[in-house]
């Protein structure tokens, strides 16, 4: 384990420099707020409506598609550190593995989950 | 044992305090490079004012941001508006901890391997951090309450997801030639031949979705200024507003130092020092991506997703299966 301590150090160093980048421009940054600087940004007109708005399902398909395809990509690291000692049947192995899952992305894009517009 | 834990602790700080000042120096210069270079490609002088050729340019603002007023919108949520940059600007500092820049070197009788630490599950600590990027982006879109950050903050983080997938597919063909997780055993095994002329399609893909999931022209849709004023960062001003922008030249100098290590041989390299090649081939990789901003227009949404799913994905899996296939029939 000890070989993680220096990623201990260097997140220690990282989240100190940000946190004190952030505390510094608060001290010295002068501070005269008005009702017009602190509402939302809309170029300049009043902000219509409010930003906890309902959007496109689309965002949500992508990402339920991604963890889908993410687990299949960590199922297949340690299939390949492992790759030089299975040889043929690791090989065969992959390739129905990676079938079942192409027969799911074909799926997928048959039925337009994978269409934006 | 104490002793030696001791020399440990004192030889790792003295890495990351190094490594440390040099991604610091670098993204400070990159900002000045990418100014400098990107008007000379569209024949202008670009900053010229602060300092011979603009060179104090970065450091002028850095202080100018430093002194601006400090903006929380009132209806933002302060707590995760505060934490949205810190959560974007430490993945991109530490990812570096696990890169190796130079081959080991001998100080005082110690044998110093020139990376800050290497873990054998080196390649999984990237991705993991990395990834980690995301949620700082969602955070800062969320927590601004305002539409255009909200949209922003959620097209990013669906194009970064997106990108992520052929980003982690590309590289297992390299795993699959080196056996291991470790990036120092990837670095070791190339000292013959980079892995880029084995694996071509393989840092094709992995270029195209580095610099997507680095949100750089020409997959910068989450800044798209003519449609999203700024994305995810239009309500942040000051040091915060410059905390994302460090983020970003942080996470493409990491992506770069992957490229470097993954496909262009790491630190290997004739007659010059193995430090020097590291940084040679790392300014090529940084170059590049100013290059192809300067010379590529922005893409359409739709036109982004589709190349990822439709395209890379496939692609970076036909990789693996004729890696594999070509190891099989070699034995």
């Amino acid at each position: 384990m000890i070989q993680y301590l220096p990623i201990l150090i260097l997140f220690i160093i990282a989240a100190g420099f940000a946190i004190t980048n952030i505390g510094l421009s608060a001290v010295l940054g002068r501070r005269k707020p008005t009702a017009e600087k602190l509402s939302p940004y809309e170029c300049g007109i009043d902000p219509v409506g409010t930003a906890r708005e309902r959007f496109s399902v689309k965002f949500y398909l992508i990402a339920m598609i991604f963890v889908i395809f993410d687990i299949e990509v960590v199922f297949l690291y340690p299939w390949a550190v492992a790759f030089k000692e299975l040889k043929l049947f690791g090989f065969i192995e992959m390739l129905i593995f990676v079938g079942i899952l192409l027969v799911c992305y074909l799926y997928i894009w048959k039925r337009g989950g994978l269409e934006w517009d | 044992m104490n002793k030696d834990l001791l020399v440990y602790i004192v030889v790792a700080s003295i890495k990351i305090f190094l490594v440390f000042s040099a991604v610091q120096i670098m993204i400070i210069s990159m900002i000045w490079l990418e100014r400098k270079i990107m008007a000379h490609m569209q024949v202008r002088l670009g900053p010229m004012r602060v300092g011979p050729h603009g060179l104090l340019q970065p450091i002028a603002d850095g202080i100018k941001l430093l002194f601006k007023e400090d903006i929380i919108p009132q209806k933002a949520n302060k707590l995760l508006f505060l934490l949205a940059p810190v959560m974007t600007l430490v993945p991109a500092l530490i990812t570096f901890a696990v890169i190796p820049f130079g081959d080991k070197v001998k100080i005082l009788g110690h044998s110093v391997n020139l990376v800050i630490t290497d873990i054998n599950v080196g390649f999984l600590y990237i991705f993991a951090v990395s990834s980690l990027g995301i949620y700082g982006i969602v955070m800062a879109g969320w927590a601004s309450n305002n539409k255009y950050s909200l949209l922003g903050g959620i097209r990013s983080s669906a194009q970064m997801i997106s990108y992520e997938l052929p980003l982690g597919l590309s590289l297992i063909g390299v795993v699959m030639l080196t056996s291991s997780l470790s990036l120092v055993d990837v670095v070791n095994a190339q000292a013959k031949l980079w892995n880029i002329i084995i694996q071509p399609i393989g840092f094709f893909v992995y270029a195209t979705s580095a610099i997507a999931e680095v949100n750089r022209c020409p997959f910068d849709l989450p800044e798209a200024e003519s449609e999203l004023v700024a994305g995810y960062h239009t309500e942040y001003s000051s040091m915060k507003f410059a905390m994302f922008f460090m983020a970003e030249y942080a996470n493409m100098i990491t992506v770069s130092a992957i490229a470097v290590t993954f496909f262009l041989g790491g630190w290997h390299g004739p007659f010059l020092p193995p430090v020097v090649w590291f940084m040679l081939k790392l300014s090529a990789c940084l170059f590049f991506f100013i290059w192809i901003r300067s010379t590529y227009p922005r893409l359409r949404y739709d036109q982004l997703m589709h190349f990822s799913w439709k395209f890379l994905l496939p692609l970076s899996l036909f990789n693996i299966l004729i890696t594999g296939l070509i190891m099989v029939l070699k034995g």
